[in-house]
């Protein structure tokens, strides 16, 4: 009888282990959510102390960059591995974000996750799975980054969790150089300045402007560039935080005034290569390569400086003398130039102190050094050497950067996902398709926007 | 060779009359799977916090899954065969039924269970907002284009698979080229409906009027010199073109599954038409398609679910832009874009709710047939 009853036992616990046994591996919840800021601390006291404990240490990072990208990344991050021993493992997937989401709910996270969205940050933060920057990453952002950046790093309890190593630079619009030279054109710097030569452009035949805003899931990105381009040109760095944070609605009468603006260019046939059909099933990396036809389909590409990286390999091979950059123009002469930046920000799924060495790492100028010579990437530090950086091009953006009236980070990479990722995206394809007009378009954005 | 055998014979005798004994009996019943167990357990913890490098870690995970298993089996069995002869015959089943219903339960009801629980619940399943989910998912405009899309998916992708796979298969019987045109027809059936999509995306390619047209449509229209149109940005004759290649993957399917069965048509009763002087039309209509009718049940409610649960060729083609969103790229779009947990678990109620009736039929049809 005994002798029975033992074996069903053992054959359900049997069944139970092979079945169960993932359970164990669930995140740390809730009961963590209150120690992070005590333990933190703790680590990072440990890890300024000397690299020497951190020997044999492995750090995983996750991100959406990968070939080239990641390998220039890697190479970043290699003067950390060679002074802490530290070993990085960077892992790069396209679908970044949306994996990143199964993995923190299956509780397995990366320990650094690269995330191309504030919005995912503030998410995984509200839901407690972050743990917040110690102290003396903090001092160290103030020390090396200007005016803004911790702010967009910082959750909405108030805390900081995200630290910006690679950055981009958008509202550039770049142009073939020597074609251009070539037709006697020069370089527009006011938006009326802008509106004659693209009438000129259209007149001698050719259309000014390149645009393509295909994207996969992420379709119609560029176009919501555009538009805060406008508006930072158009309502200043109050107006844009309030359109950005919702604290003027979506449909506002400026918002409407800068689409019109956009669509009075996109809009019309003679002003863009391929209209309107065009524009929305190109691929915003295929687009810009129609400038460097000969002779050119289309003049200007206003995409951010990782654009070049998409242009054909003859001219990727010589930037400098082939491709001409300016700033997207000002509208306001008051307001000039603002720059618009996006990046990826680090931020932590773990607690530990290696993991804290490498955040801090990535505060100081070092970690830009080797991608910046290297080329493609630009890097927010206030005391780096704008000499580190290969091309001219790349010199002129870190000036324009740094030099910039004020800084404003991605506005759509702000907003909610629903909005940000979602209806900014498919409701400006659909008005660029000719389904709906500025009014509905945006009144649906503004409807979407979560309560 | 007698005196030979004794020596081995002699050494282990102290150990069998120990195991022999009631007591040895329950410690080894006890002792194997308390091994097993801690065999398997270890392979686990490795799987789970091994920073091993990848290709060691996958072989370890082949090794452990399949090494496991059989593992469970076989000491699972052993147990079960020291069991009395009544207890054996109630207990096993269980044994090699038991890890199948844990691994749907755990994988599967518990799943479905939770996701209808949160389509209750507001965006991080913290607060219960009673049907707002589901009245989001009927009055939201693109969702209702994609219910409608979803429709459109399911009557013409279904009526033309199995439609045209029915007209194929009958036709092709009749053909000399029958192998040829029908391993044609069967190839797209090999290719992921990612990998179609992509294929498509060249033939509707769209280039600007004057250029040249890298797709396949807009060159055959240039060279009869009408202008390139763009087919996917035309609603709603987009999700028509799109469907097409539903169909170009799916009826290779139905073409085979019904090939067969008209096989199974008795000659007999075809000649015994033809006799009485019935037409071609008339012994199709009357005579092999009634007989066949069953699998064209079959094959049509299989292609219907797909339908319903089209994800991929949407999602490659348009990304949903351009009015083709149907329910399925919505709720991805919710979960993992907007992390609005709510509304996607509504959504994929809504797409089990839709798939039901199907499923339920479809499994009739087969127990019916003693499937």
């Amino acid at each position: 009888m005994k002798q029975r009853l033992f074996a069903g036992l053992s054959v359900a616990a049997l069944v139970l282990a092979a079945c169960g046994g993932g359970s164990t591996a669930a995140p740390s919840t809730g009961g963590t959510a209150a120690s992070p800021a005590a333990s933190a601390a703790a680590a990072s006291a440990a890890a300024s102390s000397g690299g020497g404990d951190l020997k044999g240490k492995t750090v995983t990072v996750g991100g959406a960059f990968v070939d080239t990208e990641a390998t220039a990344f890697e190479a970043a991050v290699k003067p950390f591995e060679d002074a802490t021993g530290v070993t990085v493992t960077y892992n790069g997937d396209k679908s970044f974000e949306q994996n990143l989401n199964v993995q923190v709910q299956a509780g397995n996270p990366p320990d650094v996750a690269l995330l191309p969205q504030p919005g995912g940050m503030k998410n995984y933060a509200k839901q407690g799975k972050l743990f917040p920057l110690p102290a003396d990453i903090l001092a160290s952002i103030d020390a090396n980054y200007g005016e803004g950046w911790k702010a967009i790093g910082t959750a909405e309890d108030g805390k900081v969790y995200g630290v910006f190593h690679r950055v981009n630079l958008k509202g550039l619009v770049f142009y073939p150089k020597v074609a251009f030279a070539a037709k006697g054109y020069s370089v527009p710097t006011t938006w009326d300045e802008l509106k004659t030569l693209e009438a000129k452009m259209a007149a001698d035949g050719t259309p000014a402007w390149c645009i393509g805003i295909e994207s996969g899931a992420a379709t119609g990105w560029p176009a919501t560039d555009w538009i805060e381009e406008i508006m930072l040109r158009t309502v200043g760095k109050d107006g844009y935080d309030k359109w950005v944070s919702h604290a003027m609605p979506f449909n506002d009468p400026t918002v409407k005034t800068a689409v019109q603006t956009m669509m009075d260019i996109w809009g019309n046939k003679a002003d863009v290569y391929g209209g309107p059909a065009y524009i929305v099933q190109t691929n915003f990396g295929e687009a810009p390569k129609a400038a460097f036809d000969s002779p050119p389909k289309c003049w200007f590409t206003n995409q951010g400086n990782f654009i070049t990286a998409f242009f054909p390999d003859a001219i990727k091979a010589d930037l400098d003398n082939q491709v001409g950059v300016f700033n997207l123009p000002s509208i306001d002469p008051q307001l000039g130039t603002p720059a618009e930046v996006g990046g990826d920000q680090a931020v932590a799924f773990a607690d530990r102190p290696e993991v804290w060495a490498f955040l801090k790492y990535l505060t100081t100028p070092d970690a830009g050094v080797s991608w910046s010579k290297t080329g493609g990437a630009l890097f927010p530090y206030k005391g780096q050497d704008v000499n580190n950086y290969s091309s001219k091009l790349d010199q002129a953006f870190v000036t324009t950067l740094t030099t910039a009236p004020f800084v404003r980070f991605d506005g759509s990479d702000q907003m909610p996902a629903a909005v940000g990722s979602g209806s900014f995206w498919s409701e400006m394809v659909k008005l660029v398709n000719g389904a709906q007009n500025i009014d509905t378009t945006l009144n649906n954005i503004e409807a979407s926007w979560p309560k | 060779m007698a005196g030979a055998r004794l020596v081995p014979d002699n050494a282990p005798r102290g150990v069998v009359q120990v195991v022999g004994t009631g007591v040895g009996r329950v410690v080894i019943s006890l002792l194997v799977p308390v091994v097993a167990f801690l065999v398997l357990w270890a392979g686990f913890l490795f799987l789970r916090d091994a920073q091993a490098p990848k290709v060691v870690v996958v072989a370890v995970a082949i090794v452990w899954g399949v090494g496991g298993t059989a593992l469970l089996y076989i000491v699972s069995n052993w147990l079960v065969e020291k069991l009395p002869g009544a207890w054996r015959g109630r207990v096993l089943p269980f044994v090699f039924v038991g890890p199948a219903l844990a691994i749907l339960t755990f994988y599967l009801l518990v799943p479905a269970i939770l996701t209808i629980y949160n389509s209750f619940r507001d965006a991080t399943g913290g607060k219960f907002v009673g049907l707002d989910n589901y009245a989001y998912a009927f009055t939201n405009p693109d969702m209702l284009t994609a219910i409608r899309n979803n429709v459109l998916w399911l009557v013409l992708g279904t009526v033309f698979s199995t439609g045209l796979g029915l007209a194929i298969a009958v036709l092709a019987d009749r053909s000399k080229l029958d192998r040829v045109v029908k391993t044609l027809i069967f190839l797209p059936m090999a290719i992921s409906f990612v990998g179609a999509a992509i294929i498509w995306r060249f033939v509707f390619s769209y280039q600007p009027e004057g250029q040249p047209q890298i797709g396949l449509l807009n060159g055959v229209l240039g060279s009869f010199g009408i202008a390139p149109q763009s087919w996917l940005t035309v609603e709603p004759w987009n999700t028509l073109f799109i469907i097409v290649i539903l169909v170009w993957g799916q009826a290779g399917f139905a073409m085979v599954i019904l090939s067969a069965a008209l096989k199974g048509v008795p000659d007999e009763m075809l000649e015994a038409g033809r006799i009485d002087g019935a037409t071609e039309w008339q012994i199709f209509r009357r005579i092999i398609l009634p007989t066949v009718w069953p699998t064209v049940v079959t094959v049509a409610t299989t292609i219907a679910i797909l339908t319903l649960k089209i994800f991929d060729i949407v999602q490659t083609m348009t990304g949903g832009n351009f009015g083709t969103n149907v329910i399925a790229t919505l709720q991805y779009k919710q979960m993992f874009t907007f992390f609005d947990y709510g509304r996607g678990s509504a959504l994929a109620v809504i797409l089990l709710i839709a798939v039901t009736p199907v499923m339920w039929y479809n499994l009739r049809q087969f127990r019916s047939r003693g499937m």
